[in-house]
């Protein structure tokens, strides 16, 4: 059933062949899962289960996080005030004891957004197959892994089974050629190739990330990067696994240690694209292209660098483009044609599985520092582990002398569901995914940039370039 | 789950591009059960003003749309979370079949596993498909079978992954289907675990790092 091993292949191909059990008369495969996170939402999947009598295939490869409903506020030693966010969490810890899953749960000190969680503690390793009701799952192919979100249908059918009928991807290279120029990021290298190609552009394909650009990038950067594929429309994106990789994975709690690190990482290091292995489409962008991005619309897509201006509709030949825009700008509140440096914003949030790492928060504080925020903010870490690093760094007090929040970690203000909203017609600059219309409360406005682009319009009080202070 | 072969009814259009699943159902309705009828939250926020007052001109508040099978958007509809809450909120609004020029992969997954069709047709279709809708609901044969749309005299043709279209034509379930292959996964498990004995069982964590 596997490719034979004379035919050139890609990682993706390595690691997808690995995991066929089978493969159906109709060409679609029985894939076996290695790893399976389950969160608040996970309940529906739970009940589904519960309904057919079905127990936890393996409770042993199933992990338990509670990050989107958690409160980033008073977590401790008290129950949640609000009863329906209580429920959900509860019903969480109900879930998985039944089931004999192990949780990073409330008060457990490595709690935090499943999609930090997992890497930190070694969870995520190259040549996985990963998954969870989440469509940022997509972050754990930092590592080599085919990792990607699944709706609550599949998630009840991984936990009945353990495996997944997929069908095949078709299969995109995107290579960042050259060296990104100081102030450039992996959330700039997304917002980029994403305004380019769409927020459907890579629909139906698991995109491997390759050339100098990317290979540069930390494991960190690149856990930003894989994380956004989504945003594109991707399945899944891929990074194969170096010496970055094999270094960030040394000693983590969950992973292979001693004699059996040295084995795994030869497996790890033999998981690379052949030379001659074909993609269904190549496409490359040049490093030094990519400047500090942001969003200024309601989807993703709609990303221009810092030095440009939001679009004019009347100026767009594209009947349905124009719309469109007009669309986004009106809910935005924004003129057409307005420089993205005039527009003011009223709040910040530093956060999310896409920018709440310790080097996202480090990038952040070095702008921050002795500098004074002109508007409110939340800052919160990816996990607990990553507060009390950042701690230890000192880098809460400059985000408390800069006049911001540091608080608790979970998905809080990128999703909104523990309550963390930006209020109806409030412009909120952000380091998370989505800038979609309601998606950090109704009606607030998101502008999508990298932790430093954050810091800096915490500083001047509207978007700005972060070079330029 | 219920066989879709034949649909025969009213279909709304909602000519939005990129209608993610925050708008299909907002993140704060999503800690209800299913039992709750995700129905009134589908679109809440597009349905609805500030003030919570349904919109009178809203196509899905229109009496005439009352009934609806299926809703013709433009590209990009379901992308973003995998929130399966937002396929509840189509199916229990009464929806059976949505019709764009691309999906979300995610939502299409969630859809076809909930009974809901994900029709994909091309761009140029999907404009013959709004002129022929005009602003309101108009009665659409969606063929499975055949996989054409039926729109007054347009025929339209539609595109959907073959697995799924057995699976609605059928009303298949996965674990069911899975089930039966209960021997070569317990198999390939067991094969898995010999070769890359790192990777599961998962060793329990070390004491925590407080």
């Amino acid at each position: 059933m596997t490719t034979p091993d004379t035919q050139p292949s890609t990682l993706f191909d390595k690691v997808w062949n690995a995991h066929e059990i089978l493969r159906g008369d109709d060409g679609q495969s029985l894939l076996w899962i290695d790893r399976h996170f389950v969160h608040e939402g996970s309940f529906h999947a739970f009940d589904k289960l519960r309904d057919r009598g079905l127990p936890v295939a393996r409770p042993d490869l199933t992990f338990g996080v509670a990050d989107h409903y958690v409160p980033t506020l008073r977590r401790t030693g008290e129950r949640i005030g609000d009863p329906a966010i209580r429920n959900m969490v509860e019903q969480l810890t109900d879930n998985v004891e039944r089931n004999g899953i192990a949780l990073f749960g409330l008060d457990d000190p490595r709690q935090g957004i499943v999609h930090v969680v997992g890497p930190e503690q070694g969870l995520t390793q190259p040549g996985l197959i990963m998954v969870c009701g989440d469509s940022h799952t997509a972050t754990h192919g930092a590592f080599g892994a085919i990792a990607f979100g699944i709706g609550a249908s599949e998630v009840a059918h991984v936990l009945a089974t353990q495996t997944l009928w997929q069908t095949r991807p078709k299969q995109m290279r995107l290579t960042v050629t050259g060296d990104l120029a100081p102030g450039v990021t992996a959330k700039d290298i997304a917002l980029t190739w994403i305004a380019r190609l769409g927020a459907d552009g890579a629909r139906g394909h698991a995109i491997e990330y390759a050339g100098e650009a990317i290979r540069a990038l930390s494991m960190e950067a690149r856990l930003t990067l894989c994380n956004l594929s989504i945003e594109g429309g991707a399945r899944c994106g891929l990074v194969a696994p170096d010496e970055t990789t094999l270094a960030y994975l040394r000693d983590r709690p969950f992973g292979p240690r001693g004699a059996e690190f040295e084995r795994a990482a030869r497996y790890w290091s033999s998981l690379r694209t052949d030379l001659d292995a074909r993609f269904d489409r190549d496409v490359v962008i040049e490093a030094a292209e990519i400047a500090p991005t942001v969003t200024w619309g309601v989807s993703p897509e709609e990303a221009l660098p810092i030095d440009r201006q939001v679009p004019d509709p009347a100026a767009m030949e594209d009947g349905e483009k124009a719309r469109q825009a007009r669309d986004s700008l009106d809910y935005m509140g924004l003129t057409p044609g307005q420089k993205l440096t005039e527009i003011a914003i009223d709040r910040v949030f530093i956060g999310s599985c896409t920018n709440a790492r310790i080097e996202d928060l480090r990038a952040a504080a070095a702008v921050l520092k002795g500098r004074r925020s002109r508007v409110p903010g939340l800052v919160s870490p990816g996990s607990s582990l990553v507060k009390l690093q950042a701690e230890a760094e000192g880098l809460h007090q400059v985000f408390l002398a800069a006049g911001l929040e540091w608080r608790a970690s979970g998905c809080s203000m990128c999703v909104g569901m523990n309550g963390d909203q930006v209020a109806s017609g409030e412009r909120c600059a952000s380091t998370t995914n989505r800038n979609f219309k309601g998606r950090q409360g109704p009606g607030a406005r998101t502008h999508l940039m990298s932790p430093a682009m954050v810091a800096a319009a915490a500083v001047t009080g509207r978007l700005t370039d972060v070079r330029a202070l | 789950m219920e066989p879709l072969k034949l649909l025969s009814g009213l279909a709304c259009p909602l000519p939005l591009a990129n209608l993610d699943t925050d708008q299909i159902v907002p993140a704060r309705f999503m800690k209800q059960p299913r039992s709750a009828g995700y129905g009134q939250f589908l679109l809440h926020d597009l349905r609805h003003d500030a003030e919570g007052n349904a919109r009178p001109d809203f196509i899905l508040n229109r009496p005439d749309a009352e009934g609806a099978r299926t809703l013709v958007a433009r590209r990009n509809f379901g992308a973003g979370s995998s929130r399966e809450a937002a396929v509840y909120a189509l199916v229990d609004f009464g929806f059976r079949c949505v019709v764009a020029s691309s999906f979300g992969d995610i939502f299409s997954a969630n859809a076809v596993n909930n009974g809901l069709l994900p029709a994909t047709v091309e761009e140029a279709d999907l404009e013959s498909l709004f002129d022929y809708l005009g602003d309101q609901p108009a009665p659409l044969k969606v063929d499975l079978e055949r996989c054409r749309l039926r729109a007054g005299e347009r025929e339209i043709a539609f595109t959907v992954n073959p697995v799924w279209r057995t699976k609605l034509i059928n009303g298949w379930d996965d674990i069911g289907m899975t089930q039966r292959h209960r021997a070569a996964i317990d198999d390939f498990a067991a094969e898995r675990l010999r070769v890359f004995p790192w990777v599961s069982p998962v060793r329990p964590a070390l004491p925590r790092e407080a």
